[in-house]
């Protein structure tokens, strides 16, 4: 067991790990962000995706000691009070979810994606979300989320970053 | 009770309007319920120990090291269960005399695809649970896997000894025999004769894996009096009834919980050996216990979709009148029945013949073993194998008569003052306009642009050829009429139920049983009973996907749930005005026979005298003063059957790139105009519309489950199995034309799997009409590069070995050696085996 200090959402947590532990088990299992998810186990599909230090990440790839010392933003850490993120009002408003699995990854990923392009074309949003699958959208509304999104994050209305 | 002067006019229907979604706040901010978030005190966790082989006898399980590891508490094999598990359900044996081997959920003696579980851990942790899964030894004696479809109906190898056959079920729809049209083989004798055409061809529906993005996972909590299982499930309702049957639990006993469920397309539909195990390990140890899959256990073991041979026969005249149409199709089951597996590939009967005038036709499905993971409903079931071999089938022909292909479809289809059109395989379409929608697509498209610059290119000898894809499809939904389900031999009806609760602070709870994951009936049946009662949609709240909150009902899937289950709705809410309208009348002092119902209140009529539901809600739960022998109560329940299925329908249409050089294919535009009757809420249709198109192009372009000659399935991730990403796949211009189905009081056909049964033909037909003038008549699925350069070389398929995975450079043989087989005999009775006209006369 290794003792890590992880500050995820802003709260910072201090636990025991097996060093094999991934950043998302530890996230799920100990710390009960349960708010992001597990969709594979090849680091193709991007649904536990999460910032690291402010960078985007796929949590299954990250293990849980290397996050020591570290933050990390989750889904859950987006909404600022009861108001949510430009991205994820984005999402409600272009219905760019339907069963929700990918959406917690996906957004994560569209928010590090505006941060680094803040005005992308409909390619490189395309481009910069191929790390993320999604099943039930055909991709079209969150494509129209990130570009309805985009500006405000640049503009640094984005809460919680 | 209230007087109010200004009456507003009639208030603003939601039905209609595109209502962004009540379920959305909850996915949005990660305070998401799926089942392997949930967990319980003392819950004890599942790791499965799985077949490496895909054909063997088990001889021996050493669970010794297992045991001893830290932190395990129990490890089950088949042996331990052996009295207690059963055998998993089929629910749908389409002739009497279908075989069905014995299914138990954790292999017993023999194992049959690689994959199969053969032991159990129960362990204190996921990770305990999966190591020790490592330590467990099994001893195999391997035997030779079945795995070619076409030679597995041969018999040479049985699978399952006891039925002395691979061969599970035949079934016929014929429509001379049926009354409802001609004998086919006369049909296409007699247009030989004349002079006519006859094309013969055989295509591969290549495999496919549901590949929902939420792996299945099961919670099991046995304390208490009645057993708790939280599923990811699309069918709750069912699942309970087969479960109680196939472990003999009283059904009162077993509550289903499906919480927040991630996806489903049909993957989702199945009573699943690791439920069973949950369900059983939970049981025997008396503690909750947890199984969550990973990604490549899923793509092994949850069932998988499609995979046919299917041969067609097409018989017309020269100036293109269809004559007859022969389908003799081989199924692959996989190694056992799953729940639907053996009646899904049945569908098609009923939609080979699609939006076409046929005056005779034969519909001829062998179901076969191999040594595969099992197969059953993925989006569209049996549907989707049906429009692709018809839609294939037209292009041929108008290939083979020099006809524009559009102009082909119009001469067949239904017109639109001929509805409502009983079909050649006995169903009749209540309404559609196949014009109106091809011609709204033509426009978008730009139709004639497009065959101009094919032409150009063509011309010129452009290295990329440019080809236009067509797909005018309809589709059954609204599964289904249960005197058709019951004529179908399928064990359960295809009602759906619905109930009503009207609070005492006015707000509305909508019971529904048709459980979605993900199609959002949350917001659409609020906006449905808004209109219905008169209360705003905010007061209303669905509830769902729990067996003791709804008790009732019948779940998701088959384009059902607006349907049949919003209909359901629709018949609640008509029962809670029927039950109010005394109590308004005796609160008003009024005769009933003088009220009027309009925008939530009850009026008499010419005054302004009126009293709201709410308040007859609050006025039922007091019951201070109602109407003698009036229950305190409006709540309501109904359930409907529908009399027949409701048949959307549309004009896709695809342009596609073929770089002759490379075999790349693009897809460069793609239009589709469905038409799927009144729309609810635009926003959830046309989601559902993008999300059914990318599926169903994934499975033209990019899909496959590949096996390799010992029976691996080598595409069993995502680095291998190519779900496509955003980057993949290019906007669609999507638009409707609306004519109303007259089988249901909302007017809705139903849109779940419109996009994946009507784009996979377009996308072929496509490419191959940007390459047919090189000589290429057929292109295998999925169109990887490889497979359409070779295509294009006209190389002769090479037999034997499946190549890589679906990494572009591979895929399924291309209709090579299996339909080789199956034209030489091996589909149905041989019938019909002379003279198949394959892509290789042609190339």
């Amino acid at each position: 067991m290794t003792q890590v200090s992880i500050t995820v959402d802003g709260t910072k947590y201090t636990d025991d790990v097996e060093p094999r532990t991934l950043l998302v088990q530890h996230l799920r299992q100990a710390i009960g962000k349960t708010g992001t998810l597990v969709g594979c186990d090849t680091t193709n599909c991007g649904a536990c995706t999460v910032h690291l230090d402010g960078v985007s990440v796929k949590s299954c790839t990250v293990l849980a000691v290397q996050a020591d010392g570290h933050e990390v933003l989750t889904v859950e850490g987006l909404a600022d009070g009861g108001e949510l993120h430009p991205v994820q009002r984005a999402f409600h408003e272009s219905h760019a979810l339907q069963c929700g699995y990918c959406t917690p990854g996906m957004i994560m990923q569209s928010i590090a994606l505006l941060q680094e392009n803040p005005n992308p074309t409909e390619d490189e949003i395309r481009n910069g979300l191929e790390g993320n699958l999604c099943r039930c959208t055909g991709y079209q509304n969150i494509v129209k989320a990130v570009q309805q999104a985009a500006g405000s994050v640049a503009a640094g209305t984005g809460a919680a970053e | 009770m209230t007087t109010t002067e200004a009456r507003p006019s009639t208030p603003e229907k939601e039905v209609g309007k595109a209502r962004t979604r009540k379920e959305d706040q909850r996915l949005i901010t990660g305070r998401s319920r799926y089942t392997d978030s949930i967990s319980l005190t003392g819950m004890l966790h599942l790791a499965m120990v799985r077949s490496p082989f895909a054909h063997a006898r088990i001889t021996g399980i050493d669970v010794g090291a297992a045991k001893a590891a830290d932190g395990v508490i129990a490890v089950l094999t088949g042996a331990d269960l052996a009295d207690t598990q059963g055998s998993l359900p089929n629910a749908w044996p389409i002739v009497p005399e279908q075989k069905a081997p014995a299914h138990p959920s954790i292999a017993v003696d023999t194992v049959n695809f690689a994959g199969e579980v053969v032991a159990a851990v129960v362990a204190r942790t996921p990770q305990a649970a999966r190591d020790a899964a490592e330590l467990v030894d099994v001893d195999y004696d391997e035997l030779a896997p079945v795995l070619d479809l076409a030679e597995a109906a041969t018999d040479a190898t049985v699978i399952h000894p006891d039925l002395g056959t691979n061969v599970s079920a035949h079934f016929v729809f014929d429509s001379a025999q049926a009354g409802t049209g001609g004998d086919v083989d006369a049909a296409i004798e007699q247009t030989r004769a004349d002079g006519g055409v006859v094309v013969e061809r055989t295509l591969r529906q290549n495999r496919l894996i549901p590949a929902f993005m939420e792996p299945r996972s099961w919670v099991c909590d046995p304390t208490g009096d009645q057993i708790v299982l939280y599923a990811a499930t699309q069918i709750p309702h069912v699942l309970r009834v087969l479960l109680a049957l196939t472990l003999g639990i009283s059904e009162s006993k077993l509550r289903i919980i499906a919480p927040d469920v991630g996806g489903g397309f049909g993957g989702k539909l199945q009573v699943n050996p690791e439920e069973v195990i949950t369900l059983l390990a939970a049981t025997r140890l008396g503690k909750p216990v947890k199984y969550t899959e990973t990604r490549s256990e899923s793509m092994v073991a949850a069932h998988h979709g499609r995979d046919q041979i299917q041969k067609l026969t097409m018989s017309a005249t020269r100036d293109g009148k269809i004559t007859g149409f022969k389908v003799q199709l081989l199924a692959d089951m996989g190694a056992y029945l799953a729940v639907l597996g053996g009646g899904v590939p049945a569908l098609g009967a009923f939609m080979f013949n699609a939006i076409y005038k046929i005056p005779a036709y034969q519909f001829d499905l062998t179901t076969v073993f191999t040594n595969k993971t099992w197969t059953d409903a993925y989006r569209g079931a049996g549907r989707p194998e049906a429009t692709f071999g018809v839609e294939r089938m037209l292009d041929e022909l108008a290939a083979e008569l020099a006809m524009e292909p559009l102009e082909l479809r119009q001469l067949n289809w239904i017109k639109h003052e001929e509805f409502p059109f009983t079909t050649v395989s006995g169903l009749q379409y209540d309404s559609g306009n196949y014009e109106a929608a091809t011609a709204k697509a033509k426009e978008l498209f730009g139709y004639d642009e497009l065959r101009a610059e094919q032409q150009r290119r063509r011309e010129s000898g452009d290295p990329v050829q440019l080809g236009i894809g067509i797909s005018t499809f309809t589709e059954m939904c609204g599964l289904a009429p249960s005197r058709i389900l019951g004529a179908l031999a399928y064990a359960a009806g295809g009602w759906e139920a619905a109930s009503i609760r009207m609070l005492p602070t006015g707000k509305v709870e909508v019971v529904t049983g048709s459980t979605p994951h993900g199609q959002g009936h949350e917001t659409a049946w609020s906006q449905i009973v808004a209109d219905q009662l008169g209360v705003p949609f905010e007061d209303i709240e669905v509830l769902h996907g729990d067996t003791q909150i709804a008790p009732k009902g019948m779940d998701t899937y088959g384009s059902r749930s607006l349907v049949v289950g919003g209909q359901a709705v629709i018949n609640a809410a008509q029962k809670v005005i029927e039950k109010a309208k005394p109590l308004a009348a005796h609160l008003l002092e009024a005769s009933a026979d003088d009220l009027e119902f309009a925008g939530g209140k009850f009026t008499v009529k010419g005054t302004d005298t009126s009293i709201s539901m709410p308040e007859l809600a609050f006025a039922a739960f007091a019951a201070h003063n109602l109407p003698d022998g009036m229950e305190p109560s409006l709540d309501s329940e109904a359930t409907f059957d529908p009399v027949t299925f409701s048949f959307p329908h549309g004009t896709h249409l695809a342009a596609m790139e073929v770089d002759t050089e490379t075999g790349m294919v693009k897809l460069r535009k793609y239009v589709c105009v469905d038409d799927i009757g009144n729309v609810v809420n635009p926003l959830i249709a046309e989601g559902q519309v993008h999300g059914g198109l990318a599926q169903g192009i994934a499975q033209a372009m990019f899909e496959d489950a590949v096996f390799d000659e010992q029976g691996t399935l080598v595409s069993g991730s995502f680095v291998d199995y190519l779900v496509p990403s955003a980057a993949d796949l290019p906007h669609f211009d999507t638009a409707m034309t609306t004519t109303p189905s007259t089988t249901n009081t909302l007017g809705v056909k139903g849109v779940g799997e419109a996009g994946t049964i009507a784009s996979t033909p377009a996308i072929v037909n496509g490419a191959i009409d940007a390459v047919r003038h090189l000589g290429v008549a057929d292109l295998p699925m999925p169109l990887s590069p490889w497979a359409v350069w070779r295509a294009l070389q006209g190389a002769t398929p090479a037999s034997g070995s499946a190549a890589a995975a679906g990494t572009g450079l591979g895929g399924n043989d291309p209709g090579g050696t299996e339909s080789a087989r199956m034209g030489a005999g091996g589909v149905a009775d041989g019938r019909d085996s002379a003279s198949d006209k394959t892509e290789g006369d042609r190339a």
